[in-house]
């Protein structure tokens, strides 16, 4: 625990040094290489705590009489570990991909100091440390956000960001001050000692699900993901996406799982509406979208909607005292988490990698990426596969835990719950078919085909560094798919203190076969898959090159008949995305194309012009803003007034207090 | 040990032999519908051999995702093929993958085979993936909501004890039965590209999807494609008969009898179910390609509805 301390402490003199030595080489290589140092013994210290008893640490700093309190339990070590991976793969990126820093100034001092942030959030211990580090993480990656802001749309990112993270710290500080109840005892300890009344909890409930989930990009609250992810250098993006939303989730699981004690059985419908919305909409935002890293963006408001979802059933499962099936949603909804990390970080990097090698984000102006960066293609492959859940890889473990949650105990008291599961498991679904679409999309136009632009037809391989971490996480994604219960058997303590049980163990098998709850109900062998998949690919490749013809003659694209060699003929993002806008996209985005065809004679050039608009921004975040306006505009009188007036003021607000406190006690 | 695994590979073996028979079968029929003599029923196997021997003819600027795909797209099917039973109810693998995993393992397919289509660059190979996403985002979920209801009626995800549990006979009569069926036959139809949705004999034209995403193979590769599609027609057929018409399946301790019995009565269903799939195919016309999401969405709505139906009944 004191070694932890240190780590985070080394983090922050990193961050010092980053400040120091900004523009020189030594100085990326020492923070990069640094902060995977510390991220992995950050992973090495999680695991060993992930199992062991529960530690303890007091610092005597921070408010005066409870100082800064850390702890490191099975929920935070499982967390612990997911910011250790994040890290260590976004730093070893960094050290190739830094080289490209234009301005290193902007981004070594932040960067070390952001991992520390998101590594005290999860040991954090009374409601001070825990809302101080999440601000630390919140304010850094905003620096890091603004990091390029000359760049169009960026500062726009970085206001509407802040405005968010200010509003997401404002609600937890509420929820905390609920929690700490009227003796005002900080301390999570207390905190669970006294849990609170049901109204309270229900509005704790709601704030941790405004302050986490706005954090995390929630719908309604994702507004400012899409912006900021994306804004931020790639190897941040990756972290922002894959580690800092899941530390949102981390604040809601301490929250609402552990803080708050045992959930009424309406929390759960709350959260399983939420997050199939989520996971839907994420998915179609995500689908219609051509700037890579936005889509990338987009693309985690959908798998945070997919562990919300998984939340959502624990907390259904745990409130009807159905405890394995709480640890089996938990479980899920954990491993998607640990997933959603590894896979969405590597797509990251690789829209980083591509970014520098074409200089583009924008996906009409790419193609045939995979002949010019073909590790970096395979590692892509990897990722958007992993990320369509297709077995035999990582996504689909998860996702198949699930599945296999919804439907685990479908004898359920409330009808509100029975209604609501069986939706969600038909979102869940819907949002993996379409995820499949969206990166089909997403990796066919950018690396197949032929290159859009000129910067695509001449663009290189990125270095070796960035390749390792990419190729890295590429296996991990292999590997986490095949040996699945190698995760599901080290998440059992997490499960266990938050919900009382746990799943069945599951390396005892000889064959590795995950089982969520008995064999006869339902069981699923990655590995066996995989091996199956390959020997079979062996088999008959090596039986038709052998028996029959292995001659290859390379001849000019068919197309029947009709071959176009100018590049503007393939498909693009917006036609393949053509057939899904009509589908979806009409009534929910209100989608909508003008053809504007010239008669016969006329030379202008045809034109089509696509509409799309956000009905989330539309309907609360235009109006609140106008609103904002509004008030400012008649509020503005305020700063104008005399000193007489001034202390006229003070002296009413005076006298209004004094009033209240008078009546209220 | 040896049995079990002897039985599994008869299974796999029997099901990927048979399968160009059966799309041999579904031609002949509609030939016959149309007064015409047809192909001969083996006329799939001279065309698998006729490819096999040729060169491949591969685009210029095709990469590893081109050449790849088809034994890939070949293996998972064949994979996810050989997860169901078949003529004996309990396969020796089934435990490696249930329903929900022979779905995705079909829409790993179909993943490589719509990158494999964008692969070269062509705009044909663009609509033919950019449909198939289409079609697929909307029958893949309908699928996994059929999941849910066979699932939640016959208690497992796993075919083998859905097949034995159906066997049994303790299940009976449901109304989510019912719709299952009708939503997994739409799904089924879409998921082979047969008409309504697409036409298997059309080029040339802009109504074809999965034949537009295939367009530049040949040679042995597209005699893989050729070859997987054919399995993933007998996948279905053989999936519909084991989940809602188990009967005379070979389940018990004993074998040679009840499996050659088995088999026999087997392959009578599969052919009703080609003769069956040729008469509809030619009393119906084919759909634009934007109302087929109508269509599909009217099955994942009676998927949703028969699970729907399922939780509420339960613990009443």
């Amino acid at each position: 625990m004191t070694n932890l301390a240190w780590m985070i402490l080394g983090l922050l003199a990193l961050a010092f040094a980053g400040a120091v030595l900004a523009r020189s080489v030594a100085g990326r290589i020492l923070v990069y290489g640094g902060s995977f140092i510390i991220c992995a013994c950050f992973i090495s210290t999680g695991f060993v705590a992930l199992s062991g008893p529960v530690q303890r640490l007091v610092l005597p700093v921070g408010l005066p009489w409870i100082g800064t309190n850390l702890r490191l339990d099975a929920l935070s070590a499982f967390f612990l570990i997911l910011v250790g991976i994040g890290g260590a793969g976004a730093s070893l990126f960094a050290i190739g991909y830094g080289r490209h820093e234009a301005h290193p100034e902007r981004v070594l001092p932040f960067y070390p100091a952001f991992l520390a942030g998101m590594a005290l959030v999860v040991i954090a211990d009374d409601a001070f440390t825990f809302l101080f580090a999440w601000e630390l993480m919140s304010l850094m990656s905003w620096a890091l956000v603004k990091a390029h802001h000359q760049e169009e749309g960026n500062a726009q990112a970085g206001f509407v960001y802040l405005i968010m993270a200010t509003f997401s710290g404002l609600a937890l500080l509420f929820g905390f001050g609920l929690l700490a109840g009227p003796q005002g005892s900080y301390a999570f300890d207390s905190m669970r000692e006294n849990p609170p009344v049901t109204w309270i909890a229900a509005v704790v409930l709601v704030v941790a699900l405004i302050g986490a989930g706005s954090k995390a990009g929630l719908m309604p609250l994702h507004v400012w993901l899409p912006l900021a992810h994306p804004a931020a250098p790639s190897h941040v993006s990756a972290l922002m996406s894959g580690v800092m939303t899941k530390v949102a989730v981390y604040g809601f699981i301490r929250i609402v799982f552990d803080l708050l004690g045992p959930n009424e059985w309406w929390a759960g419908t709350v959260v399983l509406a939420l997050g199939g919305i989520t996971a839907v909409l994420g998915v179609l935002h995500a689908l219609m979208e051509r700037d890579l890293k936005r889509l990338l963006a987009y693309s985690t408001v959908e798998n945070i909607g997919i562990i919300f979802i998984g939340l959502g059933l624990a907390l259904a499962f745990r409130a009807t005292g159905f405890e394995a099936g709480a640890a089996l949603a938990l479980t899920a909804a954990l491993f998607h988490a640990l997933n959603h990390t590894i896979f969405k970080s590597l797509l990251f990097f690789g829209a980083g990698a591509v970014l520098t090698a074409t200089g583009e984000r924008d996906m009409e102006t790419m193609g045939g990426l995979i002949h010019r960066m073909p590790r970096t293609a395979i590692a892509f492959l990897t990722g958007c596969a992993a990320i369509s859940a297709l077995p035999p890889l990582n996504g689909f473990a998860s996702e198949w835990l699930t599945f296999q949650a919804v439907l685990v105990h479908p004898e359920l008291p409330q009808w509100g719950l029975k209604l609501m599961i069986p939706v969600d498991g038909a979102a869940l679904a819907l949002a993996a078919a379409l995820a499949a679409a969206c990166f089909v999309r997403a990796f066919g136009i950018v690396f197949l085909g032929r290159p859009r632009s000129e910067p695509a037809g001449q663009a290189r391989e990125v270095d070796p560094w960035s390749i390792t971490a990419m190729l890295g996480f590429a296996l991990l994604c292999l590997l986490a798919g095949i040996v699945p219960g190698a995760v599901i058997d080290s998440l059992a303590p997490v499960a266990r203190a938050l919900t009382g049980s746990r799943m069945p163990v599951q390396l005892g098998d000889l064959w590795l076969t995950i089982v969520p709850v008995e064999a006869s109900r339902s069981s699923y062998n990655g590995l066996l898959v995989f091996a199956f998949i390959s020997a079979s690919i062996l088999v008959t490749v090596s039986a038709i090159h052998r028996l029959s013809s292995r001659a290859v003659l390379r001849g000019p694209a068919w197309d029947c008949g009709y071959p176009d060699p100018t590049p503007a003929s393939q498909y693009t993002a917006g036609s393949f995305a053509q057939p899904l806008r009509r589908v979806f996209g009409t009534v929910l985005f209100r989608a909508s194309e003008t053809v504007d065809m010239p008669p016969p004679g006329d030379n202008r050039a045809a034109s089509i012009v696509r509409r799309i608009s956000d009905p989330i921004w539309d309907t609360v975040y235009a109006p609140l803003g106008r609103g904002v306006a509004w008030v400012a505009d008649y509020a503005n009188v305020l700063q104008f007034l005399t000193i007489r007036r001034y202390l006229g003021f003070v002296f009413a607000a005076l006298v209004v207090l004094l009033l209240a406190l008078t009546l209220w006690q | 040990m040896i049995q079990p695994l002897l039985a599994q590979l008869v299974q796999m073996t029997v099901i990927l032999v048979l399968s160009p028979l059966l799309t041999g079968l579904v031609r002949k029929v509609k030939a016959r519908l149309q007064r015409r003599r047809g192909p001969s029923l083996i006329q799939p196997y001279r065309d698998l051999r006729r490819l096999l021997g040729k060169e491949a003819v591969v685009a210029e600027n095709a990469s590893w995702v081109f050449r790849l795909a088809p034994y890939f797209v070949f293996a998972a099917t064949w994979v996810a093929a050989a997860l169901i039973p078949t003529f004996a109810a309990n396969l020796m693998f089934s435990w490696s993958g249930d329903l929900i995993a022979i779905t995705a393992l079909l829409g790993s397919a179909r993943f490589a085979l719509a990158l494999a289509g964008m692969d070269i660059g062509t705009s044909f190979g663009g609509i033919g993936s950019s449909r198939e996403m289409m079609i697929a985002s909307l029958a893949e979920p309908a699928m996994i909501m059929i999941v849910f209801s066979v699932a939640l009626i016959a208690g497992s995800t796993q075919l083998s004890t859905i097949a034995e549990n159906m066997l049994n006979g303790q299940v009976g009569l449901r109304v989510s039965l019912a719709l299952a069926l009708v939503a997994l036959i739409i799904v089924a139809v879409a998921e082979n590209g047969r008409i309504p949705v697409d036409n298997p004999a059309t080029h040339l034209e802009l109504t074809m999807v999965h034949e537009a995403m295939v367009l530049e193979y040949s040679g042995r590769h597209l005699a893989m494609i050729e070859l997987a599609a054919s399995l993933k027609l007998t996948l279905y057929i053989a999936m519909i008969a084991c989940v809602f018409l188990p009967v005379g399946m070979a389940n018990g301790p004993d074998h040679a009898i009840p499996d050659i019995v088995g088999a026999l009565v087997w392959l009578a269903k599969m052919a009703a179910a080609c003769v069956g799939l040729g008469v509809a195919e030619m009393s119906v016309a084919k759909m634009r390609v934007f109302r087929v999401p109508n269509f599909l969405g009217a099955a994942l709505m009676l998927g949703l509805l028969g699970v729907l139906l399922l939780f509420v009944s339960r613990g009443m």
